[in-house]
């Protein structure tokens, strides 16, 4: 039982250094925030193993977090440490948890909705437009509008506040 | 940044958070994922349909980027070069899956840079021409459309690595696809001009996609594993959506999609593509030492 408890300290003290680091593109929000810290594993010779998962298959920010997430953990002195990809399930926006969605509008971002619902068989078409309008996270209004679904980084898209005509950026729905 | 030079400031260790001017040293798209080929899957066959779909994504990427600094709006420059950051990344899990797949080890670097054109398996329509921006929407508009139909057929896959990164792309291809419509959309049904250049751009890019449907022996046989889609069972869904689409902009329902055999995918390419990869391939030819 000793070993059982320790065991799960470790996993404890492992779990906390790696979702403590901070995503690069939005530094406001820890991997625990942006919900793709997956899976933590202390193996019997002492490896420990974390487990994280990509938002978008090109996120470029990838590789810097794993480099962060192992010199965390490193840091919370652990000596050998494996930082791997987990695919499946896929991440997306619903993911991100109430705390980081908070934390994103205090910054100006206006976090995403509920992620599309995909229907078994084909991904229907539909020729009008399907999102939904982001409220204004700086002044909270609704009317809104969007300047382009594409924005600085793959999460996020561009939109415009009617109210108080300040741009601001939204994480899109995936 | 301390240090007497710019390059000593980029790579030194500060308090253990390193710098990653020259890479950060973790580079494997696939790192920890569980690669054992699933019971009745071929290995060589997964690993010549991981190559099909990851050099289509490679290749369409790399025209994309062509229209970075040269898009009409600032805005579509930013959505081009996402898309193609997103096919990117898609074409780096399908390459490094397929030397894992194929028992060589290659890496995603080896297939991108050290291939020749007729070891590219990509589609022709992929490496088209870019055209003007009308006939960038309508390539996008096909390829999206047919990219997104097998993707959500392979989320069922066998191969459980194959499953994820399908299952991944279907959300990012949903967007790629949404974004050529509302642009064929605003063409289409736009100015006389514009119209004119969109009925243009379908007619040079229609000849280029009976290809898409022209099923390779490899994802026959793939198919019959369970494995992979064979391409021909989404000819049917992929049309009514491209009538769906131009019809809406407009423009006549467009004609079938010609007859025609693999030729990408087997290698045979269009005189595009060895310029296409020279630039691809340049900095790694020029630089084998360079590490990024």
């Amino acid at each position: 039982m000793v070993t059982t408890t320790a065991h799960t300290e470790t996993r404890r003290r492992v779990w906390g250094a790696a979702a403590a680091v901070t995503d690069p593109e939005l530094p406001m929000l820890t991997l625990a925030d942006l919900g793709i810290l997956r899976e933590v594993e202390v193996e019997e010779d002492g490896t420990v193993a974390v487990w994280i998962t990509p938002t978008y298959s090109g996120c470029p920010a990838l590789a810097e977090m794993r480099v962060d997430v192992h010199t965390a953990v490193r840091a919370a002195g652990f000596e050998e440490v494996e930082v791997r990809t987990a695919l499946s399930p896929p991440w997306t926006t619903d993911w991100i948890t109430e705390e980081g969605r908070r934390k994103l509008t205090e910054h100006g971002i206006s976090p995403p909705g509920g992620a599309p619902v995909r229907p078994a068989g084909p991904v229907p078409l539909t020729l009008l437009p399907t999102r939904t309008v982001p409220r204004c996270p700086l002044c909270g209004a609704a009317d809104t509008e969007e300047l382009s679904r594409f924005g600085a980084t793959s999460c996020k898209s561009l939109h415009r506040c009617r109210a108080c005509l300040e741009p601001f950026e939204h994480v899109k729905e995936i | 940044m301390s240090g007497d030079n710019i390059f000593t400031g980029l790579t030194e260790e500060h308090d253990g958070d390193a710098r990653w001017a020259f890479g950060t040293g973790f580079t494997e798209a696939l790192a920890g994922v569980d690669t054992t080929l699933p019971a009745g899957v071929d290995g060589e066959d997964l690993a010549t349909y991981c190559r099909m779909l990851g050099d289509d994504a490679l290749v369409q990427a790399q025209r994309l980027v062509h229209w970075v600094t040269d898009a009409p709006e600032l805005e579509e420059e930013v959505a081009l070069a996402n898309i193609a950051l997103d096919l990117l990344g898609q074409a780096r899990l399908l390459l490094a899956r397929a030397g894992q797949a194929d028992g060589t080890g290659r890496d995603e670097d080896d297939f991108a840079y050290r291939r020749g054109p007729a070891e590219f398996l990509n589609v022709r329509l992929a490496e088209a021409p870019r055209g003007d921006f009308a006939r960038c929407v309508t390539t996008l508009l096909v390829l999206s459309s047919w990219r997104l139909a097998l993707f959500g057929r392979l989320t069922e896959s066998r191969d459980p690595v194959l499953a994820a990164i399908a299952a991944k792309g279907v959300n990012e291809l949903a967007y790629h696809r949404e974004y050529a419509v509302s642009w064929a959309l605003r063409l289409g049904d736009g100015t006389p001009y514009a119209h004119e250049r969109m009925v243009e751009a379908v007619a040079d890019v229609w000849p280029l996609t009976g290809e898409l449907f022209a099923t390779h022996p490899v994802e026959a046989a793939l198919a019959a594993q369970g494995a992979a889609v064979d391409p021909a069972t989404v000819r049917e869904e992929v049309h009514q959506v491209l009538t769906q689409v131009l019809t809406g902009a407009t423009l006549d329902a467009p004609a079938p999609f010609p007859a025609a055999e693999p030729a990408g995918r087997a290698g045979r390419h269009t005189e595009e593509m060895e310029p296409l990869l020279e630039e691809l391939q340049r900095v790694a030819r020029e630089h084998p030492e360079a590490t990024w």
